[in-house]
């Protein structure tokens, strides 16, 4: 899967849409941060105002810009684009689906939110993407881990720039993000849902591309010195559902999310009191406040692994255990030796 | 010899309507409108009996008119007029129970409509995104409207045990909205400022009252060719709103507060008297509800006229424009828009979409 000949070529084509992807992106993203969550937010507290008071705002920004006036052609079309998406989230004239899952939304604003996260911070690397079906539902099953669920955030970048199809992933999440106000707003919009039976089969019958991270809370949480050995994988329900849908299972490897909280201690107590699952000590969490909560730059690797096929098995297949076991098992340990050979290619964790 | 169609609830205008249109439907000779204070709407010919459903004497009523559909409406979250949360759960649930005893008695009963509520399902974080109606809800109603719903679910599935040979259809509609609607929801909509819940966009769906009443006349008809029309269906426009979205479409500002924050002053509006801020409400105000309406399209073999967007659409014009109507916003972007220094000499087309 993973041979030596990948990394080079690899590198290469990140450089090379790293090239070509500002002009596309980079402008509508950076002016759409400031402009959405600025005037979105604006009209709520400010009932009764003259409405043009919010929107100038992003405008006057923009001013200082097309004084090239080669370039003016595209700074017209982008600020008329980005006025029509300001107007249609004004007035409320965008959709969304059952899920909540708001594309216009996450395109637009949180994608672009996440990018220099996903290109500057970590510097993603993303192998194996041809793995993922340009079209139809599939699974895909990643390692968890890093303490707060970046993770799952950089792998949802990750499908979407870099898939021909642009695809989006849409991720299964705890229901503690479900709980949390704000966490569970924007998860909605994003597209994330509750990791249950139901709206994973739900998504995956509209032939959607289904993230899952079966280790949980487990994975997520579990102390530096585990770093890169797999949890358990619940009790495969995430195999079954796929099953009853006939739909691929895709593993996914993730090198690089353990190290950015490396997690010495659990407070288990003050755990409990907030109602977490855990709370975590790193060498500067708690100790250094807010900064503390900065992420350690480490180097990503994401690598989609080749989809084992579910579609031959009949529909009673669902309900067999023994079955279910053996194909976790596969994946598992399909994810698990695909980690210990990126960790093994890994020159350093920082580079 | 035609149908005799028993209706309750008739002093609301939902019943009120259903009255009058069933009434035109060929098969139905004679409609019976119960309920305990004469309506206000006219029922355009249709018997009213001044009945209370809690008392006995609605067995009566049954077996004087030879009644062969019940339709129940009378299954409600808010009082008529001044009424208190105990006389509206008493008639939900008692009121509910005295029907059923009355319907089990009666020899001529071949028909059962309920009028229930998507709000069986509660709404909790930790329930599946879309519910079907199977789901079983996570966390159930502990009390109000909800938890009446969940009751009387109950005892009609009890009068389905017991009377196999009338057909029973339990019909849990989304939160009706529309021109006339009564509902909490309306109301909430109709205050000039929303109080919301901040940190949360819950999804909401809407159902137009046309739909209700075509839907109900559908249940309390015979079963059309390749369709069921006994058992229990969601009923729900197609589609999602976020509450947010509706707030903009309503052109109505929102006001986050914070959970505890909202109770208070749900219960200083309810003091008021502008509108009911129920703690299933503000349930499901924080956490949205939706519903999956596939059995409804393809075993009861309905198909809404509106989707929940266009029911809103229609609710939203029935109210007029609120403090910061989407028009004047959409006017002051395009404005921008056409300000000549951004648009550069050319007109900006672009942007009307």
């Amino acid at each position: 899967m993973a041979d030596a000949k990948v990394i080079p070529f690899d590198d290469d084509r990140s450089r090379g849409s790293a090239v070509q992807r500002p002009s596309r992106r980079r402008g509508m993203g950076s002016r759409r941060n400031k402009g959405e969550p600025a005037a979105v937010r604006e009209v709520q507290p400010l009932p009764g105002r003259p409405e043009a008071a919010p929107e100038e705002e992003p405008r006057t920004r923009e001013e200082p810009a097309p004084p090239s006036r080669k370039q003016g052609d595209g700074w017209e079309r982008r600020v008329a684009g980005g006025l029509a998406f300001l107007r249609r989230r004004l007035t409320g004239d965008y959709e969304i689906d059952d899920f909540g899952y708001d594309k216009e939304l996450t395109d637009q604003v949180l994608m672009s939110l996440l990018r220099p996260v996903y290109e500057k911070y970590f510097r993603v690397e993303v192998k194996g993407v041809e793995n993922i079906p340009s079209e139809g539902g599939a699974l895909i099953v990643a390692n968890h881990s890093g303490t707060l669920p970046l993770d799952g955030l950089m792998m949802q970048v990750a499908v979407h720039d870099n898939h021909p199809a642009g695809r989006h992933l849409r991720l299964l999440a705890a229901d503690l993000v479900f709980m949390l106000p704000v966490v569970n707003e924007l998860a909605r919009k994003a597209g994330h849902t509750l990791a249950c039976a139901e709206d994973a089969e739900r998504l995956l019958e509209r032939g959607e591309l289904v993230g899952v991270m079966p280790e949980g809370f487990k994975g997520i949480g579990k102390p530096f010195g585990e770093r890169y050995k797999l949890q358990r994988f619940g009790r495969g329900g995430f195999v079954s559902t796929a099953l009853r849908q006939g739909t691929p299972i895709i593993p996914c490897s993730i090198v690089g999310a353990e190290e950015i909280y490396p997690m010495i201690g659990n407070a288990k107590t003050l755990a409990r009191l907030l109602g977490f699952p855990y709370f975590p000590i790193t060498p500067t969490f708690p100790w250094l406040g807010p900064l503390g909560a900065v992420p350690l730059p480490t180097k990503w690797t994401i690598q989609f692994g080749e989809p084992i096929a579910t579609s031959g098995y009949p529909p009673e297949a669902a309900e067999d255990p023994m079955l279910m076991f053996n194909l976790t098992d596969q994946v598992r340990e399909q994810i698990q030796h695909t980690l210990y050979k990126l960790l093994v290619q890994r020159r350093s964790v920082f580079f | 010899m035609g149908k005799v169609v028993l209706v309750t609830g008739v002093a609301r205008r939902l019943g009120g309507r259903f009255v009058r249109r069933i009434q035109r439907d060929p098969e139905v000779d004679r409609v019976v409108a119960v309920d305990v204070v004469p309506p206000e709407h006219h029922l355009g010919g249709a018997d009213f009996v001044r009945a209370d459903i809690r008392q006995p004497t609605i067995a009566k009523v049954l077996a004087e008119h030879s009644v062969d559909t019940v339709v129940h409406m009378d299954v409600t979250g808010t009082p008529l007029g001044s009424g208190s949360r105990t006389t509206v759960k008493e008639t939900n649930v008692i009121g509910t129970m005295q029907l059923l005893g009355a319907c089990q008695k009666s020899p001529t009963v071949k028909r059962l409509v309920v009028k229930s509520s998507t709000n069986v399902y509660g709404s909790a974080p930790r329930d599946p995104a879309v519910f079907t109606e199977t789901t079983p809800p996570k966390s159930l109603p502990s009390g109000g409207f909800a938890k009446d719903t969940v009751e009387v679910e109950g005892y009609v599935r009890g009068f389905a045990r017991r009377r196999p040979d009338v057909a029973v259809c339990v019909l849990r509609f989304a939160n009706i909205l529309g021109p006339h609607a009564d509902t909490p929801l309306a109301s909430y909509f109709s205050l000039p400022v929303l109080p919301t819940v901040l940190g949360y966009d819950p999804r909401l769906q809407f159902v137009h009252e046309d739909d209700v009443v075509e839907v109900l006349r559908l249940a309390s008809h015979e079963p059309e060719r390749g369709t069921l029309n006994s058992g229990t269906f969601n009923i729900a426009g197609d589609g999602v709103l976020l509450l947010s979205q509706c707030a903009r479409r309503l052109g109505r500002p929102t006001v986050p507060l914070l959970l505890p924050a909202v109770t208070w002053v749900g219960t200083a509006l309810r003091t008021v008297g502008m509108t009911d801020f129920s703690p299933e409400q503000l349930r499901l105000l924080t956490h949205g509800r939706v519903v999956a309406t596939d059995q409804m399209r393809e075993t009861l073999g309905y198909r809404p006229k509106y989707t929940t967007v266009e029911t809103f659409a229609d609710f939203a014009r029935s109210r007029g424009p609120g403090l910061l109507p989407p028009e004047a916003l959409a006017g002051a972007v395009d404005r921008i828009a056409a300000l000549p220094r951004l648009s550069g000499g050319h007109p900006p087309t672009q942007s009307a979409n």
